[in-house]
């Protein structure tokens, strides 16, 4: 398994929207690399003909009717809210097209 | 920087863009396109959650713990959305999974509650189909397949209000207000596979591709797709190469793709842009565009690179959907009629010519015209009032037919009075007017302007003496046998009628008086 | 009354229908207590004395008027902080989520107060459950009660020390690797994991989605019992909750108190002590083996050979979904904002990027970086893919074992409870704490917590952990009555009366 860099989880950070500072950064990166390390046995345990579990239980087919129910009033959606406008959660400015 | 760097660059609206003819741009290369639709559905409550979906409400005010993302709530899968995803594959000839799941499409954007989409990602619920547009020939028709590669489940986002920036859009904003009331309702994207072979009717495929989806949509009743309110968008895939054996070139995504019109002109646009660019050695950037309706070009978003990691998994708070062969092939037996089909049988059933139909279909009148049949009218009255006055209309506000606001009832409604004899077609042009005005029903336009056929005999009569004494010489004429002299009389009465007489029963009293 | 907090929550719920004692008395007397040791113990974050007093007063009125609402109408009861409570503020025990109240009721929550059980506040825990000592909160750390020095396991330390504490007499915890279960052990309280959708997740902030489970923290196993019957069950707003009952638990714990093992099958994971397990742990732990037996009981030794890799596949399942799960928090719709500083006109990236960084403690950041490499393309198939077909493995060596015996059985966690800053600079160290305790969250079995003793060479608590097969609570709680019953037969009485007194003599709690 190859070892985590730096720089790998700088990315990675950005992934996540984490603003890590270099002194964070000296401190997880090689945090990381001893748990990654502990773990790279995962690699070899399973056969390829081995199902993978995401769930525990084998349920499946479970839905709702569309049917509408009582949800929150505005007042109740906006109240933990930094910032509100017009009714709406104010956020900065947002870059790029979507 | 050097003249191939400046290529290189992504363009913004304020540059000139190089732009080669959209004839020598078929002449040199082979157009590949990708559409992705997304369709709104129109279930009454959300994909995951019991909130309504009514378009319109207050800010905010359609929202619970689940399509808010809020810290501990769960979703829970609406069986409608279900139901409405499996009959768009079938009617899509998809095969439908037996067993699927949905998955976390991760990133970050505050129109996303969660900050992850719950999508679908390696499993979608029908994959594997194709459906045959019809394109308006010279002749008639020409028909081309299209393969789809899959329709899968989703979710929408909220939506940005961008403020402080010149136009309201993204660029140069202070900052954004989201209203949520969007984010959760149900929405299915179908991909088309490459299409491939369109040649120069590129853009005509794409479009007749998107306006025949949509009617199939409009039949199965699962959606309003309508593109002005987004509950029908179009993604514009499109690509390059220099002939159809070479690899596929380079593709870019085109969105805000708003209108029928639109997904015609974003096609032209971006096989011109791309042309121009390859043929001086640039290269297409991998990235998403946005149409401008209004300027009529695509401009640069963000660049859609691979580094844009999803890490798809499968969605832990929900459980496989396995929809029963049983429920399917149930499904499958209450589709409605595919298209081609339907075209068929109502050109026999209303008796149209094959230009007829083609001129029928290629305005978007299909559905028009047979509600306004279905409400009593005949096929060629329908046809004459959606294909005339109302498509030269629509045309002149620059909308789709289906987008006027007037209905096959009001179309309907007029035929009645012409054929009452209440009014007559001139003066149901002014009803029309009056109803696209705003100014009411037909009825209801009739009586505000007072342009009800005057039908008082009396009334008529006394005109008639006044044209008559009036024109002594024409009368003379008529008198002498000269029946075609009557329609400068005609003229006259009709002229001081203002239009609202039965034209046929004015000549009938001017001849018996003069006879 | 002679010190209703010292009596179980079964005992309160007999005084009251005794018409002997008021909800207002019970909940008062806990809320004094609060007042008189948690200063010490910080095992609460918040503590709602109106809304608990007026709760308890409703409780009596429905009481006077007949229409009680549950066996446990009246008896007040901790939550975790973890679990979202309408109108009280849920911090997750993070900085991220300072100040907010949620406007909705998880469903734990609203059964628990339909069925008029008055909440006293909610307990510290560590940062978004991810941990197993609470000094990852970011609200201080709970203290053992049993050595203030020390940490009351984790992550659910808070409910688990006011329990201990006697400042409630049960709390709701959660557990996604052993954070009801390993708490219980080090404090010599009771903890189950229900199997896993047995207890609505509604409202429980999800740590991983695919192994939490909301479950009991008392002092008794007849306690768990009942709380257990009043939270569990069908919930339609929770997808992979499960529909059908389970057998009664409240009926198991009452068969297993006449302490009769005859005709069980108890298994002892071969993997799941020996090396790495604390002397004393271990002795307290063949000792109460010895009791089951002594009453009845087979014993047998199983293997359950993928057990080994269970740590390992958990430390990819958990940081792959919470990362998931708490990309959510980035201050535009509630919780903490914070403005990156020297940045004119941040975007909302910006402010993301400095909220998160600010609102998350380093544990969590380090879960949700392993996380999102785990899932990153490129490393799915080795990672998260990878641990997904362990689990597996594992669930099929839980079938095997359990084709063999009824319940199997091992000491809860590895050691007694070490001290308040011994591992939390040495993450991997700190794992190994949920070593016995994980199995069973990735199968998706039910697991329970017994205290059995204290290790002779600290004289803290150990515990006992039983596990059985998923759909079978009922097990758990037979098994771990009988051992109770043993134990405190054994001791003179339980063994939270061998703990330190936290107030000075004379003190009024």
């Amino acid at each position: 398994m190859p070892e985590i860099t730096r720089e790998e989880v700088a990315h990675l950070a950005d992934l996540a929207r984490i603003e890590l500072s270099d002194a964070e950064l000296d401190h997880l990166a090689p945090q990381l690399a001893v748990i990654l390390d502990s773990i790279k046995s995962i690699s070899d345990v399973a056969a390829q003909d081995v199902p993978p579990t995401s769930h525990a239980l084998p349920l499946t087919n479970v839905f709702r009717a569309d049917v509408v129910r009582p949800g929150l009033t505005a007042a109740e959606a906006l109240a933990g809210a930094p910032v509100v406008e017009q009714q709406r959660f104010s956020v900065p400015r947002i870059l790029g097209e979507s | 920087m050097s003249g191939l760097d400046k290529l290189d660059q992504p363009d913004r609206l304020d540059q000139p863009v190089a732009l080669m003819s959209y004839e020598e741009a078929l002449t040199r290369f082979d157009p590949v396109m990708g559409l992705e639709v997304h369709v709104e559905l129109n279930t009454a409550s959300k994909m995951f959650c019991g909130c309504p979906t009514e378009f319109g409400a207050e800010p905010n005010s359609q929202v619970c713990p689940v399509c808010l993302g809020l810290p501990g709530a769960m979703p829970v899968v609406n069986e409608t959305a279900v139901e409405s995803a499996i009959r768009i594959g079938l009617a899509l000839n998809c095969e439908i999974a037996p067993w699927c799941r949905f998955a976390r499409k991760n990133y970050f954007y505050p129109d996303m509650p969660k900050n992850f989409q719950t999508s679908q990602y390696d499993e979608p619920i029908a994959f594997n189909g194709w459906t045959e547009v019809q394109l308006v020939t010279a002749d008639g028709f020409d028909t081309v397949r299209v393969e789809i590669e899959r329709a899968h489940m989703e979710e929408d986002t909220g939506k940005s209000l961008h403020v402080g920036g010149a136009t309201g859009r993204i660029h140069g904003a202070d900052h954004s207000l989201v209203d949520y009331n969007r984010a959760g309702i149900p929405l299915i994207e179908i991909v088309t596979k490459p299409i491939e072979g369109a040649g120069e009717r590129a853009p005509q495929v794409a479009r007749a591709y998107v306006a025949q989806l949509r009617d199939m949509l409009l039949g199965l009743g699962v959606s309003d797709v309508r593109m002005e309110q987004g509950s029908l968008r179009c993604d514009v895939n499109l690509s390059l190469r220099p002939s159809a054996d070479a690899p596929l070139g380079t593709r870019t995504e085109t969105k805000n793709v708003n209108s029928l019109r639109s997904v015609d002109r974003a096609v032209r646009y971006e096989i011109g842009r791309q042309a121009a660019r390859l043929s001086e050695g640039g290269r297409i950037v991998q990235e998403t565009r946005h149409w401008h309706e209004d300027r009529g070009v695509t401009t640069s978003g963000r660049e859609k690179s691979d580094a844009e990691d999803y890490r798809y998994f499968p969605e832990p708070d929900l459980v496989p959907m396995a929809p029963s062969r049983a429920w399917v092939d149930r499904l499958r037996s209450v589709l409605p009629e595919p298209p081609r089909e339907r075209r068929t049988r109502l050109q026999e059933e209303w008796g149209f010519g094959d230009l007829e139909m083609r001129d029928t279909v290629g305005a978007g009148a299909l559905s028009l015209v047979e509600e306004t049949i279905a409400a009593g009218t005949s096929p060629a009255a329908a046809r004459k009032w959606w294909l005339s006055d109302l498509a030269r209309r629509a045309n002149e506000q620059g909308v789709e037919l289906a987008e006027l606001s007037v209905t096959p009832s009001d179309v309907a409604r007029v035929q009645a009075l012409v054929d009452e004899g209440k009014i007559n077609d001139k003066i149901a042009r002014q009803v029309f007017e009056g109803v696209l005005a705003g100014e009411g029903t037909p009825d209801e336009v009739v009586a505000r302007r007072g342009l009800a056929v005057v039908s008082d005999e009396g009334a008529l009569s006394e005109a008639v003496d006044r044209a008559i004494a009036a024109n002594p010489a024409v009368a003379d004429k008529i008198r002498n046998g000269k029946i075609a002299a009557a329609g400068a009389l005609i003229g006259a009465v009709m002229k001081e009628m203002r239009g609202q007489a039965d034209a046929g029963r004015v000549r009938e009293l001017i001849l018996a008086k003069l006879s | 009354m002679s010190n209703l907090t010292r009596r179980t929550a079964a005992e309160l719920a007999d005084l009251l229908a005794a018409g002997e004692t008021t909800s207002v008395e019970i909940t008062s007397a806990h809320l004094d207590r609060i007042t008189a040791v948690d200063a010490q113990v910080h095992a609460f974050l918040h503590v709602d004395t109106e809304g608990a007093l007026a709760a308890a007063g409703a409780a009596d009125q429905r009481r006077a008027a007949g229409s009680v609402s549950s066996t446990l109408d009246g008896v007040p009861i901790a939550v975790k902080d973890i679990l979202v409570t309408k109108g009280l503020p849920t911090t997750c025990g993070s900085r991220i989520l300072q100040g907010w109240v949620p406007p909705y009721d998880a469903t734990v929550v609203s059964r628990l107060k339909a069925a008029g059980l008055p909440i006293l506040g909610k307990t510290n825990m560590d940062e978004f459950a991810m941990g197993s000592s609470t000094e990852h909160s970011a609200y201080g750390p709970t203290h053992n009660p049993w050595d203030l020095d020390r940490i009351p396991g984790g992550s659910g330390g808070g409910s688990a020390a006011a329990v201990a504490a006697f400042e409630a007499p049960m709390a709701i915890g959660t557990d996604t690797g052993g954070s009801i279960r390993q708490p219980g052990a080090v404090t010599g309280t009771v903890g189950v994991k229900p199997t896993f959708g047995g207890v609505s997740r509604y409202g429980l902030v999800a740590l991983a989605n695919s192994l939490d489970q909301a479950g009991p923290v008392t002092r008794t196993i007849l306690d768990a019992a009942l709380l257990h019957e009043v939270v569990g069950g069908h919930d339609p707003l929770d997808s992979t909750s499960i529909d059908q009952r389970l057998p009664s638990l409240v009926d198991a714990a009452r068969q297993g108190s006449s302490g009769d093992m005859s005709g069980v099958r108890i298994g002892v994971v071969k993997e799941l002590g020996g090396e790495g397990y604390q002397t004393g742990v271990g002795e307290r732990f063949e000792e109460s083996v010895a009791l089951l037996v002594g009453a009845g009981a087979e014993v047998v030794e199983v293997s359950c050979p993928h057990f080994v890799h269970a740590l390992a596949a958990y430390y990819l399942i958990l940081p792959s979904e919470a990362s998931s799960n708490l990309a959510k928090f980035d201050a535009m719709r509630y919780g903490l904002r914070v403005l990156p500083e020297g940045v004119e006109a941040p975007s909302a990236e910006e402010v993301m990027r400095a909220t998160r960084d600010a609102g998350f403690g380093d544990e969590v950041k380090r879960r949700i970086i392993l996380g999102t490499y785990a899932l990153s393309s490129g490393y799915y198939d080795a990672y998260y893919g990878q641990a997904q077909k362990v689990r597996t493995l594992i669930s099929r060596d839980f079938e095997a074992a359990f084709g063999q015996v009824d319940v199997l059985v091992s000491p809860t966690a590895p050691t007694t409870a070490f001290r308040i800053g011994e591992k939390v600079d040495d993450p991997v160290s700190m794992y190994l704490n949920d070593i016995a305790t994980i199995p069973a969250n990735l199968a998706g079995v039910p697991g329970l917590s017994v205290p059995n003793g204290l290790a002779a060479e600290d004289g803290l608590p150990t515990g006992f952990q039983v596990l059985a097969p998923a759909m079978a609570d009922d097990r758990l709680y037979r098994v771990g009555s009988a051992l109770e019953s043993l134990l405190v037969q054994q001791w003179g009485g339980p063994l939270l009366a061998q703990a330190p007194s936290l107030v000075s003599e004379g003190a009024s709690a």
